[in-house]
């Protein structure tokens, strides 16, 4: 009893009061270009991506342009621009419910913001229970979205929930490149859950295949038929960028 | 740099693979431990040809402790399989069948490891034991899971309601990892690397580095070193903390989840702050690492401060109560003779009294220098494996603020400090780097070809010889016990599964 009371004591409070304005402190994660041109022919920063998320356009300010559908936040292209301008900063809120829109470049240094979806907000607004599935994922996004329901981020409290059953759920929560192998799981799954409903894609494997998007034994196929109603960037994708991303998305206060 | 060894193909013979058979055979006969054996295309010697690796570890305290053998083969070929003979053989044999065809006559267990290559998609034709009788019945779950966990299918074949055997069919997460790493640059495959298994990106990023700076002729500083024992240790903690948190959730003693959650969640943070993620990621690469500036080395001293009375608080008042010793002792046991017999490694291991640990018995300059003690404990159960977990825990803890408070070590090495010239791999060499993650040992094997390319990419996780281990300790327990027994090994999918 008195060592439940201390080990209570020791716990404090440790939720994050507001999730919109945590500052994750040290975290990489919206990548900032420089308007300044590139060194003649320098191709460096696309040659170290490990996910062909970096794209060359000379003819626009910058030249630089990164897809954050499939960034990994690395940072190896800080390090080699002769040019210095690339950065990243610990700005989280990298959700978008475009995918055209998690492109970033000089010009145009801000992903397009979360709509929020008056549909979604009337249906989901007061309660939206998840089923996650990882198809092919590295467990990093896993433990990530295991770490929504901790102590310190609480997604219950906005009546967000995990639930065990596909036939529970209103929405997937899709992890991972879409493995072969999970194809048809992935599907059975997705056919169990009752209309209406929504999918979730978290990290840049669920959003583009990531670093394994050339790999012989991903199909992706399921993404041609089923449209994401959140993008959620990272590798893997921060709490803070989940909470914010599906907050905003069903127009819930923070 | 990890535990490597740098072998000259040059000078390497390839014997037959009967000889290679005969000779894994008499080697695990005189103690040694058969650590890796797989093969690849031997495009060098025509189409038609395979080219087969086994690696060895030697008993304790021999000199040379790493070696290795090499075989020609030809497709389809047979030889008597070592698993009759010797268990711990049992999940190499049938990846090396799965991934090249060879054939281990008298292999009692030959079911693909995770349905790669042309068995892709073909999840359904796993060629399950089948148990029968009036009373007998079956359950399977899987792959997808009631809780957030990466998918895998387990059929409990019970008697009544004890489990007689539990199959465990893997693969849901193959992705073909090892054919990717061959077609990007050799010096630009880390981040891909910390994707294998990204809750162990640190242990797998540390044993690539190690691998190509071998390769490549050059030795990280001991600074370097230093800096990824650190974050290594880190990993462990936030790994084990994480591994607590599940057991004390599945078995509904909720103040353990809610402490060991936000336990957990100083660590990686604290991580985050020293390099920019909470999984490590970026923090390692070959020829540089991310050193510590004095405000975030005051950090790591004091958050580890922090942590650790609250840590101990939580871990006894776990200890202490009745409803946790009564769900976990003598739940999930696992022998240490079957352990051995099986080849199981890393923590699982340790927990059945079987002292390895890389950390300790293949040691590095960092490790003779700050060594870690090896730590066991007898049980075999899942009250022994969550025991240990938090004693690796303290015994990181007590490492980490040693070394962060020694004032004589310079953890400082940014990237100001000049990144080591990694230019070009050495043509025709193999390396073997291991690093003891919190599973155990990650194992990594390079090849490269005649012009330096690399040839071949193996990765081994310790989850592959371990899942074996979690289906013996299911043996005569209830189905109710598996989702303890499984948190309690904690297995990585995705490392299984490449």
């Amino acid at each position: 009893m008195f060592k439940s009371l201390s080990v209570r004591k020791a716990q404090g409070s440790q939720f994050i009061v507001d999730p919109r304005q945590a500052k994750p402190i040290g975290f990489r994660g919206k990548p900032l270009i420089g308007d300044t041109a590139c060194a003649t022919s320098c191709r460096r920063c696309v040659d170290v991506c490990p996910s062909q998320a970096i794209a060359l356009q000379p003819e626009q300010i910058g030249e630089v342009h990164i897809d954050l559908g499939r960034c990994v936040l690395c940072g190896d292209c800080e390090p080699v621009c002769p040019s210095h301008k690339i950065s990243f900063n610990a700005d989280f809120k990298l959700s978008s419910t475009s995918r055209q829109g998690l492109s970033v470049s000089a010009a145009r240094p801000d992903i397009d913001p979360v709509r929020v979806s008056a549909a979604l907000h009337q249906r989901f607004g007061r309660s939206l229970k998840l089923r996650s599935v990882s198809a092919g994922g590295c467990n990093g996004c896993e433990m990530e979205i295991n770490a929504l329901s901790n102590v310190n981020f609480d997604l219950g409290r906005y009546g967000i929930d995990i639930v065990a059953s596909p036939r529970h759920a209103d929405g997937l929560v899709l992890s991972g490149a879409i493995s072969r192998n999970m194809v048809q799981a992935l599907q059975l799954c997705w056919d169990a859950m009752p209309a209406p409903k929504l999918v979730i894609a978290v990290g840049a494997c669920a959003i583009s295949g990531g670093v394994f998007a050339d790999c012989d034994a991903v199909d992706r196929r399921f993404l041609e038929a089923v449209q994401p109603s959140l993008y959620v960037p990272g590798c893997p994708a921060h709490p803070l960028t989940f909470i914010s991303g599906i907050l905003d998305l069903l127009g819930i206060d923070s | 740099m990890s535990t490597t060894l740098l072998r000259d193909l040059r000078d390497c013979a390839l014997m037959s693979l009967s000889a290679l058979a005969a000779q894994c055979a008499e080697r695990m006969q005189t103690g040694a431990r058969l650590l890796m054996l797989f093969g690849r295309p031997d495009s060098a010697a025509g189409n038609t040809a395979l080219c087969v690796t086994a690696v060895f570890q030697a008993a304790p305290g021999t000199p040379e402790p790493l070696s290795v053998l090499r075989a020609q083969a030809t497709p389809g070929e047979h030889y008597p399989s070592l698993t009759a003979r010797f268990p711990a053989a049992q999940s190499l044999e049938r990846e090396l069948w799965e991934q090249t065809g060879l054939l281990p006559d008298g292999h009692p267990w030959l079911k693909p490891i995770r349905f790669e290559g042309a068995r892709q998609q073909q999840m359904d034709e796993y060629p399950f034991f089948n148990v029968r009788g009036q009373e007998v019945h079956e359950v399977g779950v899987g792959p997808i899971h009631a809780s957030v966990i990466e998918p895998g299918h387990f059929r409990f074949m019970c008697l009544g309601e004890q489990v007689q055997h539990l199959e465990i069919q893997l693969g849901y997460q193959h992705r073909g990892v090892e054919a990717l790493l061959l077609r990007r640059p050799a010096l630009a495959l880390t981040p891909v690397i910390e994707s294998v298994c990204g809750d162990s990106a640190i242990a797998y990023a540390w044993g690539h580095c190690a691998a190509v700076e071998a390769l490549c002729g050059v030795q990280a500083s001991m600074e370097t070193e230093l800096l990824r024992g650190v974050a290594l240790e880190l990993e462990r903690i936030a790994m084990h903390v994480a591994t607590l948190n599940g057991l004390a959730t599945d078995i509904a003693f909720l103040q353990g989840g809610g402490t060991y959650g936000r336990l957990r969640t100083a660590i990686i943070n604290l991580t985050q702050r020293l390099c920019g993620n909470r999984f490590g990621r970026g923090w390692l690469r070959p020829g540089r690492t991310r050193g510590l500036d004095a405000a975030q080395r005051a950090d790591l001293l004091q958050t580890l401060s922090a942590f650790a009375p609250d840590f101990a608080g939580i871990n006894a008042l776990l200890c202490s109560s009745l409803s946790v010793a009564a769900r976990f002792k003598g739940t999930g046991m696992v022998s240490a003779k079957t352990a051995q017999e099986l080849g199981l490694v890393g923590l699982v291991a340790r927990a059945s009294g079987v002292a390895m640990d890389t950390r300790s018995q293949l040691p590095t300059r960092l490790y003779s220098a700050r060594p870690l003690e090896l730590l066991t404990e007898s049980g075999g159960d899942c009250w022994a494996r969550m025991l240990l977990r938090m004693r690796e825990v303290e015994a990181s803890l007590q490492w980490l603020l040693a070394v962060g408070g020694d004032s004589a070590l310079d953890l400082s090495g940014n990237f100001s400090e000049p990144a080591l010239a990694l230019t070009a791999l050495s043509p025709k060499h193999l390396c073997i780097s291991i690093v003891e993650g919190t599973r155990g040992p990650v194992l990594q094997v390079l090849e490269t070809s005649e012009q330096g390319q690399l040839l071949h990419y193996k990765l081994q996780d310790p989850s592959l010889p371990n899942w074996f281990g979690l289906a013996m300790a299911l043996r005569d327990n209830a189905i109710s016990d598996f989702p303890i027994c499984n948190k309690s090994f904690d297995l990585s999918y995705c490392g299984n599964d490449l």
